[in-house]
């Protein structure tokens, strides 16, 4: 434990953040090591933002805990922290002049001076920084953001970029033992972006401090960090350097999020060995014979060869040229591969594909069905993710049938009245579809995720109210945050008893 | 050609009728006779009597004390009500705001009368408080709605990188969120002072029956057959004379000074 604590300086400990029962973060943990960058990346909304602002204190966590070197700081106000940030859209105080604003912190500070009077006897002070001292470290932090002569300049005369460059200096120049930064490059031209990343990575490099950073660009994530975190929806998905969080993700989101993918639903057919796109190749991973499972492959990890030498045999369908690469998709019987190679093909050619070992990824399936806890309704249907769907309420007593009042008579001749009875309703990935017209399902939601696997798309609808997932199949491309209804045919809803005997005792 | 005419004779006309009776009172303030109509000779006279007259002297200087002192404390009301109702939560915000509107929207008699009823009801004998406080009531909604557009083009996360920089929460707000928001509060307190001093009703109905402003002394002049009436009305065709170029003078230079700024900022 002392080992840890004295090599870890923030800890993030279950932490729960919820805003008016909107749940933001969803037990959180995290520790980044002294002298580290780390990057939070995700989409919007992921909570990414959320977690940097618990760490510096302008959120506070609703459960769980921040350890900064060991100590708990959860509740501590933010000027109470050894903590900067340089914020999205730079937050430079626009009625100070460069130097001032970069003094600000400073002027705050209270440092203890130790003195000796004339009997020789030492006494402290608690002083504020002399004019010289300021001006001093004023002068460092600006030579170290190439700002040199800037002083007197006002903030509305600099350019994005030495605006930029300021904010940096204003955090820094307080020597926090963590630097925030939140999408500090968003607002700036790809150009400008590129610069500023080899700056902060050499200035990360001469601090020697703890950088934070958090982004939604996942090329400047992968060029920048020791350590990437990657979150959705409140939750880390997968932590790791670089190399691993693209190498190897964790799941479809990861996959699909950082670089581009070819993901496929498999099956793992023996040792070593896993079938999808109709084949059977060698693998690297080891898993349960029969486990279904997603397989990630990298589009430029794709070898082409002679048709009749490749595992795979497809007819190229479009070739788009990128610059460094050529985009080529092909089409491999339903499924659709897409490879980046800087050989090029013509479309309409037939290639062969072969795929090494070492390059397919496979990772456990998040989603095998979907599970709810629903109720009986009086009119014999079930109630579930807000909404109300017809079944076939007879699987739940076998060789029961309805009387013509519709009450269920078991096989024994028992009249049971199932309102309000408590089930579990199974609905499979393949048995769901979702039309645009919002009365023709039993549920609605907006699209939260839409993932691509060669020859289908997986999609993830989200209700509003209590935020259920409906995971699904489909073959037609939709858009993300389309407000969709979710229809279930009633005799593909699985409902099963819950704890009848507990209730009945 | 015609159509210049016309324009130039249109605004014309319209400033005629805005200037005309005040130009006439300026006019006549010269006059050394007490009517208007006849025209003596051009003379001091009624300024003399204006600032000699100690009644008159009194009248004025409680004007200016009680809209300087109303438009002072207005000024801090508003604006701590206006960061209270920014920093709130919607729907108390929503709430504040419309509370805060109806003072404004209220007949101002409807108000006065309320006040007075309020007053004799807890106690409250008039007074210089009770009066302050009339006229608090009438002007602190004024600020609240000049602040309130300047805290929300203030960027939101300048405060939290006050706090980040380890200002407390009340430095970070004297130094950082109060120097933005600067210009709403001079332009409420200035219009809290020009509410304050031509008020009326609610003084009327809220000050003690010794205490007079220049508002209720002209109404009481003009309306009761005071025996020193015309005399006392002529140096209140001074002193109008004298507030109007006072307002023309400031007008004037606040107009200038926001030119010359317009242009540095150009050449910036």
């Amino acid at each position: 434990m002392s080992e840890n604590a004295s090599n870890c300086i923030i800890e993030l400990k279950d932490v729960v953040k919820s805003f008016d029962d909107t749940l933001v973060i969803d037990h959180v943990s995290l520790s980044v090591r002294k002298g580290e960058f780390v990057t939070l990346l995700g989409p919007s909304g992921c909570g990414k933002t959320t977690t940097l602002r618990m760490i510096a204190g302008f959120d506070l966590p609703t459960s769980g805990q921040i350890l900064l070197n060991g100590k708990d700081i959860s509740l501590l106000p933010p000027n109470k922290r050894p903590v900067n940030t340089v914020f999205q859209r730079y937050a430079l105080f626009p009625h100070l002049n460069v130097f001032d604003n970069i003094a600000f912190g400073l002027r705050m500070k209270r440092v203890v001076n130790t003195y000796r009077n004339p009997k020789g006897e030492e006494y402290t002070r608690t002083e504020k920084l002399t004019k010289a001292e300021i001006a001093a470290k004023v002068k460092k932090a600006l030579e170290m953001v190439d700002l040199e002569g800037f002083e007197k300049r006002e903030i509305s005369t600099l350019s994005g970029g030495q605006q930029q460059r300021v904010a940096i200096a204003r955090a820094i120049v307080n020597e926090p033992e963590i630097l925030l930064l939140d999408e500090p490059l968003g607002a700036l031209d790809l150009k400008m972006r590129k610069e500023m990343q080899i700056e902060l990575k050499a200035m990360h490099r001469r601090l020697g401090i703890t950088f934070i950073y958090v982004t939604h660009d996942q090329e400047e994530a992968l060029t920048m960090s020791d350590t990437v975190v990657v979150m959705a929806d409140g939750v880390v998905q997968q932590i790791g350097t670089p190399t691993d969080v693209y190498n190897e993700p964790a799941n479809t989101f990861v996959a699909d999020f950082i670089g581009e993918s070819n993901i496929f639903s498999g099956t793992v057919t023996g040792k070593r060995k896993v079938r999808f796109c109709g084949k059977t190749f060698d693998c690297v991973d080891d898993f349960e014979k029969n486990e279904m499972v997603d397989v990630v492959v990298r589009p430029e990890d794709i070898v082409m060869c002679e048709p009749e030498l490749g595992m795979l045999k497809g007819k190229v369908i479009s070739v788009v040229f990128k610059g460094i690469h050529y985009e080529i998709t092909v089409q491999v019987g339903r499924y659709e591969v897409v490879i980046q190679s800087t050989e090029r093909r013509e479309v309409g050619e037939t290639i062969g594909m072969n795929i090494p070992a070492q390059e397919i990824h496979i990772m456990k399936r998040k989603y095998t069905s979907n599970i709810y806890d629903g109720v009986i309704t009086k009119r014999n249907t079930v109630e579930f993710a807000d909404g109300e769907f017809e079944c076939d309420v007879t699987q739940l007593y076998p060789g029961s049938h309805l009387d013509e009042e519709e009450y269920l008579v078991t096989a024994q001749g028992e009249k049971i009245d199932l309102t309000g009875t408590e089930v579990t309703v199974e609905v499979g990935l393949e048995d769901i579809s979702i039309s645009d017209d919002a009365e023709a399902g039993g549920a609605q939601g907006h699209i939260i995720s839409i993932i691509y696997k060669g020859d289908h798309y997986r999609v993830i609808v989200r209700t509003d109210e209590s935020e259920e997932d409906f995971v699904f199949a489909t073959d037609d491309l939709w858009n993300e945050n389309d407000y969709v209804s979710v229809i279930i045919p009633k005799d593909k809803i699985k409902l099963t008893l819950k704890h009848t005997e507990e209730k009945a005792a | 050609m015609i159509k210049k005419c016309l324009k130039a004779f249109y605004i014309g006309l319209i400033l005629l009728l805005l200037y005309a009776p005040i130009l006439l009172l300026a006019v006549y303030s010269f006059n050394s006779v007490n009517t208007i109509g006849t025209w003596g000779s051009f003379s001091f006279t009624h300024y003399i009597k204006l600032f000699t007259d100690e009644a008159i002297l009194e009248m004025i200087g409680n004007t200016v004390v009680l809209a300087v002192s109303a438009a002072i404390l207005s000024t801090i009301l508003g604006t701590a009500g206006a960061m209270g109702i920014y920093y709130s939560r919607k729907k108390a915000k929503t709430l504040m705001n419309g509370a805060n509107q109806i003072p404004i929207i209220n007949a101002e008699i409807v108000t006065a009368l309320a006040l007075a009823i309020t007053f004799v009801a807890v106690g409250l004998e008039k007074s210089f408080f009770t009066l302050l406080m009339g006229h608090m009531v009438i002007c602190t909604p004024f600020v609240v709605l000049s602040v309130m557009p300047k805290l929300k083009q203030m960027d939101n996360s300048l405060y939290e990188a006050a706090l980040d920089l380890g200002a407390s929460p009340a430095k970070a707000l004297f130094k950082v969120v109060l120097p933005q928001i600067v210009p709403g509060i001079v332009s409420g307190f200035m219009l809290a002072i020009t509410l304050s001093l031509d008020d009326y009703i609610i003084t009327s109905y809220t000050k003690p029956s010794t205490f007079n402003t220049i508002s209720t002394y002209v109404y009481n002049a003009t309306t009761k057959g005071n025996a020193h009436t015309a005399v006392t009305l002529s140096s209140f065709w001074a002193l109008t004379t004298i507030i109007f170029v006072i307002i023309l003078a400031v007008v004037l230079f606040a107009n200038i000074t926001g030119l010359k700024n317009k242009k540095k900022e150009a050449h910036e």
